[in-house]
């Protein structure tokens, strides 16, 4: 009954990377870049939730219509500002950008809500299902039915529409596409607004999971979901879905049947071992519609 | 400018009146004992992140000292003078107003108000052979040296006194445990209740751990604490990842009694408005109770209400108690800071001494702890109440 109940926790945490971890791998496979402010923006999301719901008094479903709005708004911002000029930079100058961003975002929430965690609000409460002796949170139920919900209308999304299909042309070469007319630049804005409203709905599943939200709340589930990211294969959709999962479960398992406290050692060596074996991570080369 | 002017007059006035309880005015100002004053003074973070500990020992030491001189001093005329200056919690800034303090003629130290910032202030008053009672310097460092004495428990102190209050008192059979491994204060209690667990029978069913990176998931560990048929969790913790805890023990369908330390002081704050009724019921080990009827807990507490507007909490009431406690050791003791062996006299008068305080009957041996009884509160309808008052 625990191994049940650890591995549906695991896998509603594996969700909110898998996620997160969406957003990682299509940035970088359509901009080659890695967006390490994008942990940051569920911290952002979550707040924003916690703004319009706490301090102004509105219902949830506008607070949660607001983080997306307010998530993909900032992503998009964020990708003129900081990362657009520096286009064709060498990596490494957009790699410190990004991570120049991560910590511009902290320390602005640092700011304006102080060090104190807030708490989060019930947006939408679903009562925990009991099964026997087997109790499964109302939040995983919840966050295991968005995000496949999520998955399915993303993978229809990039396979059978014409962004999608730009998407992909993007990333397989982004000279070419230009020359076929895609407009390269507005292809990697859709794909900051697709990330970051992804990113702002894994803040609302953090939060509800986990009750409070705080500057730095962002900072290690983004760090997770990057490694879910490169141990699926980065710049493959499937194979972020899958890592993120996988991730989740192999962490909640290793917490609970070997040690708590080494949880995110076994979790990073695992993703060592897959590297070593498969350097391109799990889907990364059978997967030919790189997104 | 005559704004300026009386702006000024009437803070020396104000000043001065404090200092001698208004009876007569310039003194006491510069190392000239030739009034007679006890200067008591402390360092605590007044202003930054941790400025709640530092107001209340403040506000408790003044209060305490305003007590004493209204009812007409002690020791044949003395009035006591006690002043607490800002250190926002930090070492060298404590040092900083322990030097200030001691050359404008403090006889007696509090030391510092947070642990960090008292044990930095032991390594001065050592030099001084000076008197060091800290109202809330926990940490064993704290009182490393012969003048270093404490109000309240030291960490590990707090672990035994918690399971045998929870053995004696009936509270629970089967505890299990979550703690923070990479926390010292963490470790400190969980130990001491382990081996406190051991002697008195207090059976142990689950321990759990986490650490600073993964304090915000504690499905697997709660789901433990589930199997194991725990009525109560002991939570040796600060007050965030309690309100983790016990947020996310609501929604994993877990019903046990949650029981934290010092640490968990605070949990109504963090816990936020919105969880409030999760609160319930959440027991605290501590010395002091502002709802206890006994005095002079209870005459502090109304004095208290009176005059800040707000209930005492543990630091008020450590810092009120540290301000009496020196009161009788210089009573005891018979000398004057003029008498060349003053500190010393101070020193071993604090070993004779027994205070009835808002803490407890207290007693102190050469090591500097306290020896006194630990009660429990309980949350109730958002408040802490006595253990007692409950049952």
């Amino acid at each position: 009954m625990s191994f049940l109940s650890n591995f549906i926790s695991g896998l509603s945490l594996g969700s909110i990377y898998a996620l997160i971890a969406l957003g990682y791998t299509m940035v970088y496979g359509i901009a080659k870049m890695l967006n390490f402010a994008h942990g940051d923006v569920i911290m952002v999301g979550a707040f924003t939730v916690i703004v319009v719901v706490n301090s102004l008094g509105l219902p949830g479903v506008v607070g949660i219509l607001a983080s997306v709005l307010i998530c993909v708004l900032m992503g998009v911002t964020i990708e003129r500002i900081a990362y657009k000029p520096l286009r064709s930079s060498p990596p490494l100058s957009v790699l410190i950008t990004a991570i120049g961003v991560s910590y511009f975002l902290q320390s602005l929430a640092l700011l304006i809500f102080g060090s104190t965690q807030k708490s989060f609000p019930k947006v939408f409460t679903v009562a925990p299902v009991h099964l026997g002796e087997l109790t499964i949170k109302g939040e995983s139920i919840e966050t295991l039915a968005v995000t496949t919900v999520i998955m399915v209308g993303l993978t229809l999304f990039i396979n059978k529409t014409k962004m999608g299909k730009a998407m992909r042309a993007v990333s397989e070469d982004r000279e070419a596409a230009e020359l076929m007319g895609i407009s390269v630049n507005r292809t990697i804005t859709v794909t900051f607004a697709i990330g970051s409203a992804l990113a702002a709905v894994a803040g609302l599943f953090f939060g509800a999971t986990y009750g409070f939200i705080g500057p730095y709340s962002g900072a290690m589930p983004g760090i997770k979901a990057f490694v879910a990211a490169v141990f699926g294969g980065i710049g493959s959709i499937p194979g972020a879905m899958l890592g993120g999962i996988l991730l989740g479960i192999i962490e909640n398992l290793a917490k609970a049947y070997i040690s708590t406290e080494l949880s995110d050692a076994i979790v990073f060596g695992v993703l060592v071992l897959v590297l070593l074996v498969k350097p391109t991570g799990l889907l990364g080369k059978k997967i030919n519609e790189k997104v | 400018m005559k704004k300026l002017m009386a702006l000024f007059l009437a803070a020396a006035m104000m000043l001065s009146m404090t200092a001698c309880g208004g009876s007569e005015p310039a003194a006491s100002q510069g190392g000239e004992e030739t009034e007679k004053v006890l200067f008591i003074g402390g360092t605590g973070p007044l202003t930054g992140d941790y400025a709640t500990y530092g107001t209340s020992v403040k506000q408790g030491a003044e209060l305490a000292a305003e007590e004493i001189n209204a009812n007409g001093g002690f020791a044949d005329g003395w009035t006591v003078l006690a002043r607490v200056e800002d250190d926002q919690a930090d070492g060298a800034q404590a040092v900083q107003a322990y030097a200030t303090l001691f050359d404008d003629g403090m006889d007696v130290t509090l030391g510092g108000t947070t642990s960090g910032a008292c044990i930095a202030i032991t390594e001065e008053a050592v030099k001084d052979n000076m008197l060091l009672l800290t109202p809330s310097g926990s940490q064993l460092e704290c009182t490393q040296y012969d003048n270093c004495f404490r109000v309240c428990f030291e960490d590990s102190a707090q672990g035994l006194y918690a399971a045998n209050f929870i053995k004696d008192n009936a509270v629970a059979e089967k505890v299990a445990i979550i703690y923070d491994k990479s926390n010292d204060y963490s470790n400190g209690l969980r130990k001491s209740f382990v081996e406190t667990a051991a002697e008195n029978g207090l059976e142990i069913v689950a321990d759990e751990a986490f650490t600073n990176q993964s304090n915000t998931d504690f499905s697997v560990q709660l789901q433990a604490v589930k199997e194991s048929g725990a009525d109560l969790l002991f939570l040796p913790i600060y007050a965030q990842e309690a309100a983790y805890i016990i947020t996310q023990a609501d929604k994993a369908g877990l019903d046990v009694t949650f029981f934290g330390c010092d640490g968990l002081d605070g949990i109504l704050e963090k816990i936020g408005s919105d969880n409030l009724p999760l609160a319930e019921g959440v027991m605290l080990l501590t010395p002091f109770a502002a709802d206890s009827e006994t005095e002079p807990t209870k005459s502090f507490t109304a004095n208290y209400k009176a005059k800040y507007g707000s209930t005492p909490d543990q630091f008020a009431a450590d810092a009120y108690d540290a301000v009496y406690a020196i009161v009788a050791a210089f009573e005891k003791a018979g000398v004057t800071p003029e008498d060349e062996n003053f500190n010393q006299a101070m020193i071993d008068a604090m070993l004779e001494i027994e205070v009835v305080g808002t803490t407890g009957t207290m007693r102190w041996d050469a090591s500097g702890e306290p020896d006194k009884n630990a009660t429990a509160v309980v949350i109730v309808d958002g408040v802490y109440v006595s253990y007692d008052n409950v049952k």
